[in-house]
């Protein structure tokens, strides 16, 4: 497949100069807009807050990072954009806007036209869950034939091109899981998600058990498909480093939450919430003195209750007095640049009762729904 | 690799087991050198049969065999922490488990101060396993669920019958863990595996593993598996037993960023042999070999001000039945010469402790 012909086939112009292009992302409202998007995990104890209240922005073809140590929830975010939450999760609040249209809002039916068509997703591990009996190409084949209703032979025609595209030998179409490498399943797992020419891609950890050997190559075959298709792309890491070198955006979260979001320059040349100048100082840099990385004392808060106030201020150095007490708001504090700190003002008495109105009102929601479900 | 610590005139000749049968017993091992290099490996080899088909394997001229480690020259020093690095299947682990005589060379010398490995009796074995220690990747199925923490820390305690009272037992046990960084000890000595996060399970492992006063502890991929935030305190933590305990770690990672941080030398290896060594600064700073300077230049930084130029390799590590010919880098190699496909680089001093084999080398 060339990129003419997958971008022909959504009647999308055309490559146009950069200039151009630019000009037109623009007058774009933006291809996704998250709007304090809430996702709890109903257990018998009661609601794991694994997304509670995240907010950003995508631009067509841009590439955005998620990064966020282990159970942050990074992976719930991602499934609760397309809407494919595991049974006990389920949306509390927030909008997601895709192309204007409220996906939080579609009804199953409506996902289905919007799912692996305009937004796909590579999913954490997936290409260790291969189904180990049946060959590549025919799982992903599977999805294309499903999605696209077409025959036998020009699913088996297109699976070939999405082999060649993603830098595998079209020939080796026939070949069961194990007989590949993890770099050439993960390839695989690539091409499965452009199977229906989505305009945006979300990858969860597309190269973290991988070698960097392999990493690299996965990532620049990533870099090249942006490019040829006009992808947008939402890499989903625990490495910052990675998020550093293949991303125009990153967003930090922590236990839940975004505590800050901007340009990657402006979040690792100028962090500016405590736990991303952490974070990023907890990563070894080769090209800087060869020093001891530093940690960050303690666990993060345990989901099923978190602290009051400030996620971060039982292991926050600079903790102050309204920290333990108020929840921070996301504020633009330079353009594009989103932090959640006190340090940058602690919000004013009307918003703050507006929030905890709001945690109330979810509250005795949820707490209505489990007893509801408990009868 | 005659990489020295100590320059290779002092390096012992294959000492002289005692026993009759050139059986190391373990009387050699108390007795043995308390100077020199906790190891020195010469030529050492360790290929696996193939197992074939009983049809193939009447038909077949010759056996096949996986060259996992294919003539390794190394002297490891005591008390250092040696990185190797390399991609997936080049024989990290392997070696690993040679030093630790889970797996019998198939070639060549391994000696431990002094003495051969492969000639060890069960006894002088089982002297060995106390001094010789691993850490493996996942902290979550290295240790039994069921069991507390002392328990689990206890248990090659009990298994090598070293110690004769519940009194040194506990002693013994509190000290390794609090040598771990689980401090109070009295805290965790009840606790499940489940009470504990990802990084203290894995102190829980070394804890495990420094009980016994080891000399060695292989530790396979120690943090893979560990936050960031966690991994840090565990590598703090093993320079930190090198410096107290004077334990010598081999630190098996792919990620060579890691191995910046806390190893006092690298070793690069590709398909069983290692192709360059020396210390930590020398070869990322300064990498001399074609494949060193590939995975040096794909390390991502958290810097995107830092745009370098990135030698991507095609392909991935062959499997090492069919070795190339010649520089078995060459297949894959960015600045390979027509005589790298006939000939075999030797290893090249570069001065210090820096080695590499490269025919592009002086
Ligand atoms: N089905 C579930 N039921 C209950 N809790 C869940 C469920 N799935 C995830 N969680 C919890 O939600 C939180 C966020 O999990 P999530 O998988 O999104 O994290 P993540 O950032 O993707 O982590 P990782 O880097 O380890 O993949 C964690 O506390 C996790 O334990
Ligand atoms: N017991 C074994 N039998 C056969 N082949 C093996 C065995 N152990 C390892 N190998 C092979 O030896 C090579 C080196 O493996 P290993 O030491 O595990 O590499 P690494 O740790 O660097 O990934 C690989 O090709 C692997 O498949
Ligand atoms: S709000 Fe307070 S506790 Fe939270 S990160 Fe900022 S200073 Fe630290
Ligand atoms: S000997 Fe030749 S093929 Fe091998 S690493 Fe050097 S230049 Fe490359
Ligand atoms: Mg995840
Ligand atoms: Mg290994």
């Amino acid at each position: 497949m060339s990129a003419a012909t997958a971008k022909a086939k959504k009647g999308a112009p055309a490559a146009k100069p950069a200039a151009e292009k630019k000009a037109a992302r623009i007058e774009h409202p933006g291809l996704l807009d998250v709007r304090d998007l809430k996702a709890y995990f109903r257990l018998s104890a009661g609601w794991v807050k694994a997304v509670d209240g995240i907010s950003f922005t995508l631009e067509p073809g841009e590439s955005l990072g998620l990064a966020g140590e282990s159970g942050c929830g990074k992976t719930t975010a991602a499934t609760a954009l397309i809407k494919l939450l595991p049974e006990n999760g389920r949306i509390v609040s927030g909008e997601v806007l895709f192309d204007g249209i409220n996906l939080a809002k579609r009804t199953e039916f409506g996902m289905s036209k919007i799912r692996w068509k305009e937004i796909s997703m590579i999913f954490q591990g997936a290409m260790n869950a291969l189904n180990p009996v049946k060959e590549v190409g025919d799982q992903i084949i599977e999805p294309i034939r499903l999605h696209d209703n077409i025959g036998e032979k020009a699913a088996l025609a297109r699976a070939k091109e999405l082999f060649e595209l993603v830098g595998i030998n079209p020939k080796r179409i026939g070949e069961y899981p194990h007989q590949m490498s993890g770099g050439m399943r993960q390839r695989a797992m690539i091409a499965m998600a452009l199977a229906c020419n989505p305009r945006l891609v979300i990858g969860d950890e597309p190269t973290t058990a991988l070698d960097v050997m392999v990493q690299a190559q996965i990532l620049e075959l990533i870099e090249k498909l942006r490019e040829e298709l006009d992808l947008s792309f939402i890499l989903i890491s625990h490495d910052l480093s990675v998020m550093a070198e293949t991303c125009d955006k990153g967003v930090i979260m922590y236990a839940g939450r975004v505590v800050e979001s901007g340009s990657v320059e402006q979040i690792f040349n100028n962090a500016e919430h405590p736990y991303t100048r952490r974070l990023i100082k907890s990563f070894p840099n080769i090209h800087e003195k060869r020093e001891m990385v530093s940690s960050i004392p303690g666990d993060p808060p345990n989901l099923l209750y978190p602290p009051p106030g400030c996620n971060f201020s039982p292991r926050c150095e600079r903790c102050f007095e309204p920290c333990t007490s108020v929840e921070p708001q996301l504020t633009e504090i330079e353009p594009g640049h989103f932090v959640s700190c006190h340090l940058f003002g602690v919000p004013d008495q009307a918003t703050q009762d507006a929030a905890s109105a709001d945690v109330a009102a979810t509250d005795a929601h949820l707490a209505a729904a489990l007893e509801a479900e408990a009868q | 690799m005659s990489s020295t610590v100590t320059p290779p005139a002092d390096a012992p000749a294959a000492a002289a087991p005692s026993g009759k049968t050139g059986r190391v017993c373990p009387e050699d091992l108390q007795k043995a050198q308390t100077g020199g290099s906790l190891f020195d490996l010469h030529d050492l080899q360790v290929h696996f049969p193939i197992q074939q088909g009983f049809f193939k394997s009447m038909v077949a001229t010759q056996k096949k065999y996986v060259h996992a480690l294919d003539g390794i020259d190394l002297q490891i020093a005591r008390g250092e922490i040696l990185a190797l690095v390399g991609e997936s299947g080049c024989g990290k682990t392997t070696l690993g488990r040679t030093l630790l005589r889970l797996e019998k060379s198939t070639g060549g010398t391994a000696l431990y101060k002094g003495l051969p490995l492969n000639k060890f009796s069960e006894k002088a074995l089982r002297e060995y396993r106390k001094k010789a220690q691993i850490i493996f990747q996942d902290p979550y199925n290295a240790i039994n669920p069921k069991q507390t923490i002392f328990d689990i820390v206890a248990e090659p305690l009990l298994v090598n019958q070293v110690v004769h009272s519940e009194k040194e037992k506990e002693a013994r046990v509190i000290k390794a863990l609090e040598e771990s960084g689980l401090r109070p000890a009295r805290d965790y000595l009840f606790r499940y595996p489940h009470e504990l996060s990802g990084g203290q399970r894995q102190r829980v492992c070394i804890a495990g593993a420094v009980v016994l006063g080891p000399d060695l502890i292989v530790a396979d991929e120690p943090v893979a598996s560990l936050d960031v935030s966690i991994r840090n305190d565990i590598l703090k933590l093993m320079v930190a037993q090198k410096e107290t305990l004077g334990v010598t770690y081999i630190f098996i990672t792919h990620d060579l960023s890691l191995a910046w941080v806390i190893s006092d030398r690298i070793a690069v290896m590709y398909l069983g042999k290692i192709v360059e060594i020396g210390e930590t600064e020398e070869v990322v700073k300064n990498p001399r070999h074609p494949y060193t300077k590939a995975l040096i230049s794909v390390i991502p930084v958290p810097d995107p001000t830092k745009k370098r130029e990135r030698i991507i390799l095609k392909g991935e590590t062959p499997n090492p039945i069919d070795l190339p010919t010649g520089c078995r880098f060459h297949p894959r190699c960015p600045e390979c010469m027509d005589i790298c496909k006939e000939q075999t680089p030797t290893d090249i001093h570069l001065g210090g402790n820096h080695y590499a084999a490269c025919l592009r080398l002086p």
